[in-house]
């Protein structure tokens, strides 16, 4: 029998196992959902706007490992993912996008709805394909899933044009692909792991530095093997929170700009540098000429690209980090040899480790007037027993969140990492709870994010996603404000927000649930009571505004050089000035 | 340093806009590019000229193997490879210069292969010393037009094998 372009759309991802889509309809599209109304297999979730689809997905996939899919019309439904591809893109999630597109014969006449989205998205997609027969349709959604989620993962698009979705043939969906040109190296070089495992038996000041690649290769237990056998510290990038135990012994917190004193110390002073499915990224590393000077580095990646991009490698491996992990692990096991100067060595460091972490934790000071945002992060965690997925939007949020909300197991911690992109938290929450429907969600927000996507407060409504969000309300754009109050000069040039709008009524004009915390005493009760009611709730807690984000490291700065915490008596003078 | 890189792709559409993004979204640089199918059909080969610093052109063979429809890279600089590009230049050709035109092409082993009362054009095949050659000798007759390939390579093979 022979099935339209639309059916095999539905064949096909009944074939990957696909439980959701999130999409949202137009013109040519129409077919395709047409073909999902009558089947039961998917759930169609309906978003608000298209890059909320794409967000959606992409808590989805985060979440979960599976890849998150959805769809949305030609022309300016195209356009309108683009974010979120860039979104995927820069932090590696395996997602498929499904765009419509104008007939095959109308493309390149400037059609009503016409959009080249294959060459916009290009850049920031894995692989894109624009479909010109329904022959090839099934053979590329296979291609497209094997490649989102094969090697580094990513997003993928397919561009289907209105008359492949409308045409008939017969349906094969293969059973596998392969790719003459896309062969990803999963196993690390055996002699390139024995020269790490030795080097790292030599090393007297270690620390392993892994990001989101161990996220992505569900490496968490081989990581902690890997930690627990060698004694060394572990810190962790803003994508790989999770991947290490927030509450172990051996974790000294995430690096970077706002990473902590211990974090960035540690890496600095280090004669030895494990870096595990990271990427060495400018806001880790600082300036990269005074990059941890005295260290060697051994870098295990599965993207080649990855290795001597910005930072000298001395020992590299390509592989997938879960499987190098496990082969480090065995030859590190073989070496059994002690040697007294090293021992006493790292015990020196774990020492000065332990001082670090003494002298300057992460802190704030408690108000018993204001509210402190890191202090609603704090008892979130504490409320949640960090069981929550949270997921944050960008700025300060985002960066409380990572400090004070330890995560102690994987895929708990959604965040735009590479591309920071405000709007992200919200939809990906939804995304995430459409997956785990039986577990807690939690999105940080700021009160300028949160408005970038505010719409899809209507989806968690509708489709009853019961997600409670977190607005750190400090009535402006707090990270931006930060900057310029730290460099230029306190000029708030279009950084303030003025208490526009009232959250708790745009909840409740929406059919969700609105509460709302000012004073410290009230934040308890009102998470307390949002986490009772089973609805999606706003909690508008208004927060300090002069509160910033500490330790930071200023752009162009080595991430020794961080700026800690000002004592009190200086941030008085600063607030009566104000 | 100037780089000559060898590269087989699947022979599909937006294959050369993949290569020439990759290379213009990370600021690295083209000298010059050709493509043209394979024995295989459904293979093209693609010469690239491109120059950088050797952390530069590692993280431009990485990034090309990396790209999904790039089957091969080789990167040719240290091998013993022939390089050839092809120029066609239209020449003005009156009276004692006609005489001057054809003796300069026949000293370069070149093919005049159109002529007109005022003009010659001419075929000249060779590496980028041997077109800049020709050029520069002609260029006194006046060039009204000057097309030229862009360089393909190939490795030579062994000969005491
Ligand atoms: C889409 C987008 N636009 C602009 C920015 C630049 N930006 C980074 S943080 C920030 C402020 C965020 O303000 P808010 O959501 O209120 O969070 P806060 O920092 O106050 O916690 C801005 C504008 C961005 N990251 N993303």
């Amino acid at each position: 029998m022979k099935l339209t372009g639309a059916e095999i759309f539905v064949e096909s991802l009944k074939k990957e196992g696909v439980q959701h889509i999130f999409g949202y309809p137009g013109g040519v599209v129409l077919p395709i959902f047409d073909a999902l109304y009558n089947q039961k297999d998917i759930k169609v979730i309906l978003p608000r706007h298209e890059q909320g689809a794409v967000h959606m997905a992409d808590g989805y996939a985060r979440s979960t490992g599976k890849v998150g899919v959805a769809l949305a019309t030609s022309g300016p439904g195209a356009t309108n993912t683009v974010t979120g591809l860039a979104t995927a893109f820069m932090d590696s999630i395996p997602i498929v996008v499904f765009t419509g597109q104008v007939p095959t014969p109308m493309i390149g006449v400037d059609a009503f709805q016409e959009a080249d989205i294959v060459g916009i998205t290009r850049p920031c997609t894995k692989y894109n394909y624009l479909v010109k027969n329904v022959n090839d349709l099934a053979y590329i959604i296979k291609e497209a899933f094997y490649i989102a989620s094969k090697g580094r993962p990513g997003p993928v698009l397919i561009d289907l044009p209105r008359d492949v979705i409308a045409s008939k043939t017969d349906f094969y969906y293969p059973p596998t692909v392969s790719l003459r040109s896309y062969n990803p190296n999963y196993i690390g070089n055996r002699w390139q792991i024995k020269k790490a495992a030795e080097a790292i038996k030599k090393a007297k000041h270690p620390v392993i530095y892994a990001g989101g690649g161990c996220i992505l290769s569900n490496a968490s237990e081989e990581l902690k093997e890997l930690a627990e056998l060698t004694d060394i510290p572990v810190t962790l990038t803003l994508m790989g929170l999770g991947a290490f135990p927030g509450e172990h012994n051996l974790f000294l917190g995430m690096l970077g700009m706002h990473g902590t004193y211990t974090a960035n110390m540690a890496i600095h002073n280090s004669d030895m540098i494990i870096a595990i499915g990271a990427r060495f990224d400018d806001r880790v590393t600082g300036r990269v000429k005074d990059f941890a000077p005295n260290a060697k580095i051994i870098h295990i990646d599965i993207d080649p690209t990855s290795i001597r991009k910005s930072v000298h490698v001395d020992i590299p491996i390509v592989g997938d980090v879960k499987l190098v992990l496990i082969d480090l692990i065995k030859e590190l096991k073989a070496l059994t040899e002690t040697n007294e100067v090293i021992d006493e060595a790292r015990k020196q460091w774990k020492k000065l480790i332990t001082q670090w972490k003494k002298e300057h934790p992460l802190t704030y000071e408690y108000s018993k007037d204001v509210i402190k945002p890191q202090f609603v992060v704090e008892k979130i965690y504490e409320l949640t027993k960090g069981e929550a997925i949270i997921s944050t939007e960008v700025g300060q949020n985002q960066m409380w969140a990572a400090q004070f909300y330890k995560f102690n197991k994987p895929r708990h911690w959604l965040s735009s990492g590479g591309l920071g992109t405000m709007g992200y938290g919200f939809p990906a929450a939804l995304g995430a709870k459409v997956a785990n429907p039986d577990k807690l969600v939690i999105t940080i927000a700021g009160d300028g994010s949160i408005q970038m996507n505010i719409q899809e407060l209507a989806t968690a409504v509708v489709e009853q996603l019961d997600v409670k969000v977190a607005i750190l309300n400090n009535c402006c754009l707090g990270m931006v404000r930060q900057w310029q109050e730290l460099f230029y000069g306190e000029r708030y040039s279009s950084s303030l927000l003025c208490e526009i709008p009232d959250f708790v009524k745009v909840a409740e004009a929406y059919g969700a649930v609105g509460l709302r915390a000012v004073k410290p005493s009230e934040v308890e009760p009102v998470i307390k009571e949002a986490l009772k009611i089973k609805r999606p709730v706003f909690m508008d807690f208004k927060v300090d505004m002069f509160e910033k984000v500490y330790p930071m490291v200023p752009a162009g700065a080595a991430i020794n050089e961080m700026i800690l915490p000002e004592k009190k008596e200086k941030k008085e003078k600063l607030k009566a000035i104000k | 340093m100037t780089h000559i890189l060898s590269l087989l792709v699947e022979n599909k559409f937006g294959v050369l806009s993949r290569v020439a993004g990759l290379f213009s979204g990370r600021g690295f640089n083209i000298e010059s590019i050709s493509i043209a199918p394979t024995l295989d059909p459904s293979v093209s080969q693609m010469t690239i000229i491109t120059s950088g610093d050797d952390r530069v052109i590692e993280q431009i063979t990485k990034q090309l193997n990396k790209t999904i429809d790039v089957i091969k890279v080789s990167d040719f600089s240290d091998q013993d490879y022939i390089l050839r590009e092809v120029a066609l230049i239209k020449v003005s050709a009156r009276g004692a210069d006609r005489e001057e035109a054809l003796r300069i092409t026949n000293i370069f082993r070149a093919k005049i292969i159109d002529s007109s009362p005022t003009t010659y054009t001419i075929e000249v095949t060779g590496d980028e010393k041997k077109i800049e050659a020709i050029v520069n000798l002609l260029r006194p007759l006046g060039i009204k037009e000057l097309v030229r390939s862009g360089p393909i390579a190939i490795l030579r093979e062994e000969k005491n094998k």
